[in-house]
């Protein structure tokens, strides 16, 4: 038997087998291109747009290089919309870990393989479900005489709600009208997106060098903290990335629970859609980017990724 | 099975009655045994006959379903890994990747508390033990096997425990390396006196490196004894088997043979292959047959020979001369051994695990020919 007869599709084949990087670029040439056009090109139209104005009287963008835009980002209320989201952020992805860490533990090292399906149905199910209608079902969780409140009331708890609520800041006149319950909600919606990478990162610790941190004589305490917890670190920085960036750009919430101060997320859009000024939309879009970064770049510096 | 161990004190880890249930599977069966201070123990069984079980449970990662663990008297059954005195070299090395080597191997000091200077002079000690000095700020996954090997070693070595256990840490070394790492592993255990437990499915290395062998098969110990006595002297077919190559002859070939149908074991080396028309001594059993299969391996050469009255016979002779005076495949030969290389089996608590005549080990026995 000698080789096949060479048809046009296989002289094809041994054409291109000769040629590895013409075989590359044709394999990532299309999704690269998309990359760069739809994403970096967006990113670089929204910087440019930045350094336009919007003509007060006319209403419309003037495209000529100007500083004002950035000169009328800096004002007490940006600086305490961004402080205001940042926190935000940070508190929500503190607590996403906190409740996030033992339930991912429990999967990864204690559930039997039935109970682990299970509790990942139980938290990918929400995920299927609209978002709009999550938020608007928490609006009514929280509302004045929502389900938290009459419970609260039937423990006999009402006294203790009210106290917090009068905290300023984090409270309001009910839940649904506070940066707690605003908190609250955000927490519920990005719980899986912690779990799931921190699920990943502790399944990939051999359960045999828990095994040996006790027998070198370390207490579960010592072990946690010089091993599981240095381990599970990338997938609570994955899993940080997605708390933190989702909570510092969101809209929706914001808008529909909590008070009407302004976030980053709901400044943006009324910038650009009430307000119609998209260069100073855009001005503002870059600093959760530059947020992003300087977290990043503080993750890197904590060791976070050495483990990887 | 039973050993005389000199009372309590002698022994650093006692097994009464132990037994371990994984749901309905019994893992260890009522296991009784005593491991003496000092010695050089191995665990030999094939995957599954529970001797890694028996392993865990001495390092407190398993609690034993029935009976009591004792460690130099002192009864540990439900202590926990880090109360007991006892440290592990893990079959997976177990390494934690985001340390050092110098880290790895101070672990164990730095949750004790052990101060910094003490801790460094100590570690250098122990690199040094495994022949690593000037690897420490190395991350494990910068080493070859072999140098994981010795940093797991130096690691579990630093606390200085009363026993160290070590499960088939030679398992994922090349062949050589780990002919090299059996000999390293002997002269460490003689320079730092600590009792060795050793898990290990392969018969060679037990034969090597130990003091006292534990043969190990579903569950309970077939026989305990010095290398020469398992190997020599097997209690049972399952040993026999196990433990190098043997023929096991019963049944009619063995009352044609040896004039009784009880059960024994030949091994290969202990029989010559003469001419057909050789005569034998007194004493000697003689089996005639025609030699179905020569293999050639260099220092020896091995029979396969098909007896006449009607089983296989596997005789391994030395290529003590060069003269190539060897039987040929097909040829005609009496097979020929003295009576006392009959190895008497008890009807022992099971049945060999493969038919017999045991060419079982093909592969322990192969490795065994070319060490």
């Amino acid at each position: 038997m000698g080789p096949p007869r060479p048809t046009a599709g296989r002289r094809l084949s041994a054409w291109l087998y000769r040629r590895p990087r013409l075989r590359l670029s044709l394999l990532l040439g299309p999704p690269l291109l998309w990359m760069v056009v739809l994403y970096v090109g967006a990113l670089a139209a929204l910087l440019v747009q930045s350094f336009f104005s919007l003509d007060d009287f006319t209403g419309k963008v003037q495209r000529s290089f100007t500083l004002s835009t950035w000169h009328a980002l800096f004002t007490q209320v940006t600086f305490d919309t961004v402080l205001r989201t940042s926190v935000m952020a940070l508190s929500v992805t503190v607590a996403s870990v906190a409740v996030a860490f033992p339930i991912a533990y429990f999967m990864a090292r204690l559930a039997t393989p039935r109970v682990k399906a299970a509790l990942y149905v139980l938290m990918l199910l929400p995920l299927w479900a609209s978002y709009m209608v999550k938020v608007y079902s928490w609006n009514l969780i929280l509302s004045k005489g929502g389900v938290i409140e009459w419970g609260v009331h039937r423990v006999g708890l009402t006294g203790l709600l009210d106290r917090v609520l009068r905290v300023p800041t984090i409270g309001g006149s009910y839940l649904g009208a506070s940066l707690l319950g605003q908190f609250l909600v955000f927490v519920y919606m990005w719980l899986p997106y912690m779990i799931l990478p921190v699920e990943a990162a502790l399944e990939r610790v051999p359960a045999s060098l828990v095994d040996a941190s006790g027998d070198l004589g370390a207490h579960p305490r010592t072990t946690f903290r010089r091993v599981i917890w240095p381990l599970a670190k990338p997938g609570v920085v994955a899993g940080s990335i997605f708390t933190f960036s989702l909570t510092l750009g969101d809209f929706i919430i914001p808008t529909l629970i909590g008070t009407s101060q302004p976030s980053i997320g709901k400044a943006i859009y009324e910038y650009q859609g009430s307000a119609g000024n998209l260069p100073l939309a855009a001005a503002f879009a870059v600093l959760p980017m530059l947020i992003m970064a300087i977290y990043l770049t503080a993750a890197k510096r904590m060791g976070a990724f050495e483990a990887l | 099975m039973a050993e005389a161990s000199g009372g309590n004190g002698g022994a650093a880890v006692r097994f009464v009655g132990v037994t371990k249930r994984f749901g309905d599977v019994v893992a260890v069966d009522a296991i009784d045994l005593d491991v003496r201070d000092g010695e050089f123990f191995s665990m030999l069984g094939p995957s599954g006959s529970g001797k890694t079980t028996c392993l865990r449970m001495i390092g407190g990662f398993e609690q034993p379903t029935a009976g009591r663990i004792e460690l130099q008297g002192v009864d540990v059954t439900r202590a926990a890994p880090y109360e007991r005195d006892v440290n592990t070299v893990f079959q997976d090395y177990a390494l934690f990747p985001h340390m050092t080597v110098s880290d790895n191997v101070g672990y164990g000091l730095k949750v004790r508390q052990v101060q910094k200077a003490e801790r460094t002079r100590r570690v250098g000690e122990a690199l040094e033990l495994v022949q690593l000095t000037g690897f420490g700020a190395r991350r494990p996954g910068q080493l070859s096997g072999g140098q994981r090997q010795r940093v797991a070693l130096a690691r579990a070595l630093i606390n200085r425990p009363r026993v160290l256990l070590l499960d088939e840490p030679l398992g994922a070394l090349d062949l050589k390396l780990r002919q090299s790492m059996q000999v390293e592993l002997k002269a460490i255990q003689r320079e730092v006196e600590i009792t060795f437990v050793f898990v290990t499915h392969d018969q060679e290395e037990a034969l090597t490196m130990s003091d006292r062998i534990a043969v190990f098969n579903e569950g309970r110990i077939e026989q305990v004894g010095t290398p020469s006595e398992v190997y020599e002297l097997p209690s049972s077919s399952f040993v026999a088997g196990f433990v190098g190559t043997s023929n096991i002859l019963s049944g009619a070939v063995a009352e044609a043979l040896v004039g009784s149908a009880a059960p024994i074991s030949v091994r290969p080396e202990k029989i010559r292959l003469v001419a057909a028309d050789a005569t034998a001594e007194a004493g000697e059993v003689v089996a005639p047959g025609h030699v179905r299969d020569v293999l050639y391996l260099g220092v020896h050469t091995r029979y396969l020979v098909e007896l006449d009255v009607g089983a296989d016979l596997t005789v391994i002779e030395q290529n003590s001369s060069t003269a190539g005076a060897r039987a040929t495949r097909g040829q005609a030969v009496r097979a020929i051994w003295s009576r006392a290389a009959n190895q008497s089996l008890s009807a022992g608590p099971s049945p060999a695990p493969r038919a017999a005549p045991a060419e079982t080990q093909p592969v322990s026995a192969a490795q065994g020919e070319s060490a």
